[in-house]
């Protein structure tokens, strides 16, 4: 009996649940957070207690880019990020805190964790984008079984002449007519992935223009919801794309 | 704090490094080598370790382990294809590798820590003070059953290991620390058994791994077997004798080829002679480079793979590179240098020591532990993708390769089939789709009701701490049902077999002392032997008949009892014969004197 792997996306119902209790979490934390967890005294500091100087732990809430000190935008700065990167991994290394308490030490050990993750995820711009998509319409990253509308008889036919030159004997002429027509077919969906990374580029300045203008017009409203639900279906596409041209590749590799 | 001290287990050499102020050092003992080789033999009067036992690599070699690290954390399936060429004897006990030596046989890590110990007495005697925790290096390429058997080894040897690192990466901190670098560098690790390739970002004080790879089982010697393997072969021709029915030629031709192979690094030829047996004479050849380089180039070009793959992982090509340093005594080799030169295009650097580099950035870490060292901080990578066994026993990773350390990741888990009332958890460790090529490191069983397929939702949580330990927990998110543990990779030695080893270690504690202090007494009394002769020679005129003849009576006690296993006695015997030689020393001093004095006057003197 062994596990399957799920990827399940959330329905409205849970999403709308997901959603409340999330923000009475938060507010809970808050109030937890407040308080030296060692010395009881009210926290002023955002990662160190003033008054006794102890690490505090970093709330499960906090998303990543509050935790970085950022503000929600597509747009990051590389160097800020490496330098806030290193200054927090500086703060929280569990190589520092060796001699300190065991609770200091799981303080420790969980902040650098979540800091890794953050980075991880905050340096890389598809990352990055999905996860702030993920933290704004609270979706789970969807996994796409069906080609793109667009691309959907291109890609039944790659299909079709993978499949023949896989059964093909390589050594065949047939099969180098094949292999010229995939090269052929890899680069139009290279030039298709180009495209889609430049379209996204631009969907993400949008996103940021928006957020800076802090509009609260019902007009900003469903921009904003036009540019995320974009953004979702062309991340979901480059995804598909990117998974049939790792695999062309392994196959006329 | 307590002292902390580096230590760098390696398969050919191992040494021990210490912070003094700020600066990494090496230790050595009283004027010996500071590199320990990492042999161990069993002789007639117990183990020893090191220089003393290289001697017996052809002198007993059925009874001389070599290139321990080989047989870490593995069983004798995973060595299978190499066993021939060692020897001295494996079996297989529980899942571990056995090495017989002599009544007795031994694990790998009961080895291992013979060496830790050696290196442990030595940093003691050289302190001052008491050493029990230390930082030990590993291939960055090790996987957790090897790390895990590294650790075990320093608990049986009686340190606290306080964290495993990587070579490459304890390289870097001692390269970084003295060349104050900034920027990208690659560190190329080819040692005697492995290979590791490292990718870091250094910029103030923080030393970044970007990526890592290697091979664990690619290094010096089996550059030496290929040589070996061609001695033997044109024996066998010229003189139709196969030398596998004797391990002690055998291993004289592996430690020949491993001299040419060195000497060729300096030079463009060199001259191999070998002593046949059964009165066959000698087997003389001329080696040259371009020959060794013929030989040689497969594998040297089988370390560039994981170089190309650990730029990929940092996507980077090799114009991002900064710098290149080489680690390792097989980098000394042109042909090495040559390759890696034309894959980076760039010179790279070996202003360093390339065999002390790894102990002294042990050293730097150990500091780091005990808060000596705040300036600096290492953020290092698991090499390996960790994961579960998913339905068709494929692998999910839920941890790649290359994450960043301390890392943690969770994910939704459920059942395949309808009323599964559990689920087992199979951790496993490795690059390849399927479970069964991956390494296993752990398994165990989460509790469900029994509900209809794909209903209940199991969260798995890893967490890998910054010694690189993972921690799994597994939780049913409708009952709340949990179950977590610490993986300790099996690779076979259970934590009561460990215990054993350490409770059995110091029993034989008793007889390693005895055997070292065997051996340094027979050093002294040789070298006593040889000066005393020779003062006799020069200076026997100078005293009386019965004063010569009571010297050479002591001389030959003391002779025989050099041969004898007794240490006390020899040195009583040594003590007799300084006493006995008393009147030669005091004559040939006066007589140098004497004619120092002659012809000069005696205002000059005074
Ligand atoms: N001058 C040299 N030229 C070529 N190979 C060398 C030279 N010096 C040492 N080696 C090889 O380097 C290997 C040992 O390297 P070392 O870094 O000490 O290994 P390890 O880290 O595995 O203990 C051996 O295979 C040895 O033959
Ligand atoms: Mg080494």
């Amino acid at each position: 009996m062994r596990l399957r792997r799920v990827f399940f996306s959330l329905n409205e119902q849970e999403h709308m649940n997901r959603r409340t209790t999330g923000t009475e979490d938060r507010r809970e934390l808050q109030m937890a957070r407040s308080m030296c967890w060692h010395c009881q005294s009210e926290m002023a500091g955002e990662y160190f207690c003033d008054r006794c100087v102890k690490v505090q732990p970093v709330s499960k809430d906090l998303d990543y880019f509050t935790c970085f000190g950022l503000p929600r935008r597509l747009a990051i700065d590389p160097q800020t990020l490496e330098t806030k990167f290193y200054e927090l991994s500086r703060a929280f290394h569990p190589d520092f805190y060796q001699n300190k308490s065991d609770a200091e030490q799981t303080i420790s050990l969980d902040n650098s964790a979540m800091l890794n993750t953050a980075y991880r995820t905050l340096r890389d711009p598809i990352q990055r984008a999905e996860y702030l998509l993920d933290l704004e319409a609270g979706s789970v990253k969807e996994i796409r079984t069906t080609p793109p509308a667009d691309l959907f008889e291109e890609i039944l036919e790659l299909q079709d002449t993978l499949d023949e030159f896989r059964a093909s004997d390589r050594a065949s002429d047939n099969a180098s007519t094949l292999r010229t027509k995939l090269q052929a077919d890899r680069a139009t969906l290279e030039q298709r992935q180009q495209d889609m990374d430049a379209q996204l580029q631009q969907l993400f300045g949008r996103w940021d223009a928006l957020q800076d203008r802090g509009e609260a017009t019902e007009q900003a409203r469903a921009e904003r919801a036009s540019i995320l639900k974009s953004m979702r279906d062309l991340l979901s596409n480059r995804t598909y794309v990117k998974n049939i041209v790792n695999d062309l590749v392994a196959t006329i590799a | 704090m307590a002292r902390i001290v580096g230590i760098d287990l390696g398969t050919t050499n191992s040494l021990v490094a210490y912070m003094d102020q700020g600066t990494p050092r090496i230790i050595s003992a009283r004027g010996e080598r500071a590199m320990v080789p990492s042999v161990v033999a069993l002789t007639d009067n117990g183990l020893i370790v090191g220089d003393p036992a290289k001697e017996y690599l052809t002198r007993d070699p059925e009874r001389t382990v070599y290139s321990v690290k080989r047989f870490m954390g593995k069983s004798l399936a995973d060595v299978h294809d190499e066993l021939a060429y060692f020897p001295y004897t494996l079996a297989e006990k529980g899942g571990v590798i056995r090495i017989k030596l002599g009544e007795k046989s031994y694990s790998p890590p009961q080895i291992s820590a013979m060496i830790l110990k050696e290196l442990k007495i030595r940093a003691e005697a050289f302190l001052g003070e008491s050493i029990t925790k230390a930082v030990i290096t590993v291939p960055a390429y090790f996987n957790d059953s090897q790390r895990q058997a590294t650790k075990d080894a320093g608990m049986i040897a009686g340190l606290e290991v306080l964290r495993i690192i990587n070579e490459p990466t304890a390289a870097s901190l001692a390269y970084g620390l003295q060349e104050k670098t900034q920027g990208t560098i690659a560190v190329y690790d080819l040692g005697g058994g492995t290979f590791d390739i490292s990718i870091l970002k250094l910029k103030n004080g923080i030393f970044e791994v970007l990526a890592t790879n290697g091979d664990t089982h690619l290094g010096g010697d089996d550059f030496d077997q290929l040589i070996a393997d061609l001695f033997l072969g044109e024996i066998r021709t010229q003189y139709g004798l196969d030398l596998s029915a004797h391990p002690d030629h055998m291993q004289a031709v592996r430690l020949e080829a491993e001299r040419a192979k060195i000497r060729l690094s300096e030079e463009l030829k060199t001259a191999v002679n070998l002593d046949l047996p059964d009165g066959k004479g000698r087997f003389t050849r001329e080696l040259t480079r371009d020959q060794l380089e013929q030989l040689c180039t497969a594998l040297v070009e089988r370390t560039l793979g994981p170089c190309r793959l650990a730029l990929k992982d940092s996507e980077l090509t090799p114009d991002n590179i900064d710098e290149v340093v080489l680690v390792g005594g097989a980098t000394r080799m042109p042909l090495v240098r040559q390759r890696v030169h034309a894959l980076f295009g760039k010179q790279p650097h070996c202003e360093l020591n390339p065999d002390e580099v790894v102990a002294l950035g042990a050293a730097v870490q150990a500091d780091i532990l005990s808060g000596g060292t705040t300036d600096m901080l290492l953020l290092d990578v698991t090499p390996l993708s960790l994961g579960i066994e998913t339905m068709g026993g494929v692998m999910s990773s839920l941890i790649r390769r290359n994450t960043t350390i301390p890392a943690s990741a969770k994910e939704m888990f459920t059942t395949y089939v309808d009323g599964q009332t559990g689920v087992d958890i199979h951790i496993l460790q490795g690059e390849r789709e399927l479970a069964e090529n991956n390494r296993s490191l752990a398994r165990f069983r989460l509790k469900v009701p029994p509900l209809p397929a794909g209903v209940p939702r199991i969260e798995v949580t890893f967490l890998i701490d910054a010694n690189g330990i993972l921690n799994v927990m597994a939780k049913d998110m409708r009952t709340g049902e949990t179950q977590s543990i610490e993986v300790k990779p099996s690779y076979g030695l259970s934590d009561q077999e460990v215990e054993r080893m350490i409770e059995d270690s110091f029993k034989f504690a008793a007889d390693d002392v005895s055997a070292r202090k065997l051996i340094e007494a027979r050093l002294d009394a040789g070298a006593l032997i040889t000066t005393t002769e020779k003062s006799l020679a020069d200076g026997g005129h100078l005293i009386a008949a019965g004063e010569v003849e009571a010297i050479r009576t002591a001389l030959s006690a003391l002779t025989a009892a050099k041969d004898g296993n007794d240490s006390r006695a020899i040195r009583a015997r040594m003590a007799d014969l300084e006493q006995a030689a008393k009147g030669l020393t005091v004559a040939m001093l006066d007589d140098s004197l004497k004619q120092r004095l002659q012809g000069k006057k005696v205002s000059d003197v005074t």
